[in-house]
């Protein structure tokens, strides 16, 4: 690292791993809900599982974000950050909002939209929390030497968000409505200026590992979140088409969401791309591995796992299915897990000065927790695609098709013990590499 | 390579403003036309609306879809009126135990005559939406289920 204030970006990671181990949990006590064991039925019902399963993830991966927005802003903008003292404020408050939240979804004190469940006296803390963020990172970057694309995009992607999250906040009582500006923010957010948060973090990594020019990677960042808003904008329609909202979203959705995967495509391209053309080989392979893993699983779980039932004729029958929580699975995991474990394994070697990438644990961390992932992805999608036939085609009762299912939930659960043996390792990995220290300090890590 | 960094950025910020636009055109107008006449708005009773917000309450989304959206461990909501019929949910709802025929548990909500008629209102309603079709009809009925 190139700036003392860039250590702040640790104790996010530290927090983002955290929250995803207790998110797993919470996981796992739905899957064995699934099989039958619900003896924690009376203190966490399925819904309380679910909330705190789904916000967990939107949590730490928001963490993860913010941690590796204080590492790159900085180094782009050749500035320390404003203020570490309020990073560290802004680290506590978000910690604690979050388990306040947490902690009330299982004393019946939520609201009951799916992924923004937070009641909204809470929301109003979760604002003044990003805001200052955001004041942060923008004082920052507009105080700093340099403005790049890079940290443009990383910041747009981030000022995006919080914008996008005001209109979940508001009350509708048609239930129509509620859902429709539900979507501004659940679909915009995964499918629009998320990405711009993704691609911004993934130019950088690419400038650090490849050492390939960065007006060449820069201009392919503006093409690809160029698709992805031409696409995912009007996309949004693939969530209008049986919530009461009219025929126009079945034509122009159809179209435009089925042209979202382009987006992941050139992301795939985009990555080999620099990677084949860089000529200097970066030491960090397992940040490597990280990165290129990111672009192919994400098009693999949100492009072609997304198209698979976004036409509006398909989706009639799979709306609302397990055949979207196997989509839900991959696309969250190799977009936006995987890109923070992309981060957090190529900085934790310059935050702390150690050079632990060559080891197996690190590689077993890929291998195990993506094949896992594959395995629950396969097994939410064998289980949806037999409910959608028993109970949308065949007209069987639902919880009858739910016991014929039910033998993929052992399927389910055994990936799952997979996929956390990985995250375990990595994990494990990043307690090796202690805290982050001065003597890490150089001029530059880009490869040489 | 033939494509400059600037006209890359012009095909960023030009067609997210292009499509952006469009997209709030047709929100406004869905907003407008659409959803008040296929909702049936003028059905929004009080009654209806109380019942929103128990629905909201007690995150019964976390568990049931309705419209196709929400938790997938419990059956689809939007047609249970049609479905079960009143006294069915009723029974439902008003259960001091966990409602559980197929074996899988629902909370216990033990609501009182208000609460359960407010709920119900809200379930006649949804299912009273035009909706294109969904849920689908089954191509089959099978014998062993009673739906209608
Ligand atoms: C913990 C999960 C859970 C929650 C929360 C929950 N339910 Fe249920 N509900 C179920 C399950 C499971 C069934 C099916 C039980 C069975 O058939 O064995 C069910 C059945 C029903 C049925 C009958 C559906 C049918 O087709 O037979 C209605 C109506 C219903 N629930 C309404 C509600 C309402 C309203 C709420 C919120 C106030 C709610 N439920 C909250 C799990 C839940
Ligand atoms: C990284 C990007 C993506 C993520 C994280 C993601 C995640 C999700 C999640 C969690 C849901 C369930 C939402 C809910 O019901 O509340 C969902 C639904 C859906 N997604 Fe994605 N998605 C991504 C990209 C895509 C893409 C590119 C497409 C299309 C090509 C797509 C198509 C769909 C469709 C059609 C649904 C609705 C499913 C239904 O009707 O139940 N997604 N997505
Ligand atoms: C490893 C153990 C895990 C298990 C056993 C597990 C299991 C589950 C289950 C049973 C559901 C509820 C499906 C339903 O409504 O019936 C769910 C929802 C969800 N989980 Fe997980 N999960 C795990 C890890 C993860 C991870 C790592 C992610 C993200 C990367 C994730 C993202 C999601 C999302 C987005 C949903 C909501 C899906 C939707 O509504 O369509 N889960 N999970
Ligand atoms: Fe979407």
């Amino acid at each position: 690292m190139k700036y003392k204030s860039q250590k702040i970006a640790y104790y996010f990671f530290a927090l983002a791993l955290l929250l995803l181990v207790l998110q797993i949990v919470y996981g796992f006590i739905m899957g064995f809900a699934r099989v039958g064991y619900d003896g924690l039925h009376e203190f966490i019902p399925f819904n309380t599982a679910r909330a705190v399963h789904t916000n967990l993830l939107v949590v730490w991966l928001l963490t993860g974000f913010m941690g590796a927005a204080y590492y790159i802003i900085p180094e782009e903008a050749e500035k320390e950050l404003v203020s570490v003292k309020l990073a560290y404020v802004q680290l506590i408050s978000l910690a604690l909002v979050g388990v306040t939240a947490i902690v009330g979804y299982h004393f019946n004190y939520w609201e009951g939209r799916k992924f923004l469940e937070i009641p909204r006296p809470l929301d109003y803390l979760v604002v003044v929390n990003v805001l200052l963020f955001l004041g942060l990172i923008l004082a920052t970057l507009f105080k700093g030497k340099k403005r790049t694309t890079t940290a443009m995009v990383l910041t747009m992607g981030l000022v995006f968000a919080a914008l996008l999250y005001l209109p979940g906040m508001i009350w509708f009582d048609n239930q129509t409505i509620d859902s429709f500006f539900r979507w501004w923010v659940v679909h915009l957010w995964v499918e629009g200026v998320w990405e711009l948060i993704l691609g911004g973090i993934l130019a950088f990594l690419l400038i650090k590992l490849t050492g390939v020019d960065r007006e060449v990677i820069e201009k392919w960042l503006y093409v690809i979140i160029g698709l992805t808003f031409i696409s995912g904008i009007i996309g949004t329609g693939h969530h209008y088409y049986f919530i009461g909202t009219g025929k126009i979203w079945i034509i122009l959705g159809g179209i435009f969401s089925a042209l979202e995967p382009f987006a992941f495509l050139a992301m795939v391209f985009f990555t080999i791309g620099m990677y084949r053309k860089g000529e200097k080989k970066h030491p960090n392979k397992i940040a490597l591995f990280w990165t290129v893993g990111t672009a192919v699983v994400s098009f693999l779980g949100a492009g072609m796992l997304g198209l698979a039932h976004t036409l509006p004729a398909v989706n009639r029958y799979t709306h609302g299915t397990l055949v979207t929580a196997m989509h839900g699975h991959l696309a969250f995991w190799g977009a936006y897990a995987m890109i923070v474990f992309a981060f957090i394994s190529y900085v934790m070697p310059n935050l702390t000065g150690r050079k632990l990438y060559e080891s197996r644990n690190g590689k077993l961390a890929f291998w195990l927790s993506n094949i896992g992932m594959f395995g629950m992805t396969a097994a939410f999608g064998v289980a949806g695609v037999a409910q959608v036939y028993l109970e949308r085609k065949m007209g069987l009762e639902f919880g009858d098709v739910q016991k014929d299912i039910q033998v993929h939930f052992y399927v389910l659960i055994a990936c799952a013990t997979m996929f956390l043996t990985g995250v375990t390792y990595f994990i494990i990995e990043f307690l090796k590499y202690g805290k982050p220290n001065d003597e890490a300090i150089v001029e530059d890590n880009t490869v040489e | 390579m033939m494509l400059s960094k600037k006209s890359a950025k012009v095909f960023f910020f030009g067609g997210t403003i292009v499509t952006f636009a469009m997209f709030l055109v047709m929100s406004f107008m869905t907003l407008t036309n659409e959803v008040p006449k296929r909702t049936h708005e003028e059905n929004l009773s009080a009654e209806v609306i109380a019942g929103k917000k128990i629905w909201e309450e007690n995150n019964c989304m976390g568990c049931h879809t309705i419209m196709g959206e929400g938790g997938y461990y419990a059956p689809e909501l939007t047609k249970v009126y049609d479905r079960r019929g009143e006294g069915f949910i009723k029974a439902v709802l008003q259960s001091p135990v966990p409602w559980q025929p197929r074996g899988r548990k629902m909370v216990a909500y033990n609501m009182n005559d208000t609460d359960a008629a407010n709920m119900i209102a809200f379930l006649k309603w949804v299912g009273e939406m035009d909706l294109n079709g969904f849920p689908p009809e089954p191509d089959y009925k099978s014998t062993k289920n009673n739906k209608k």
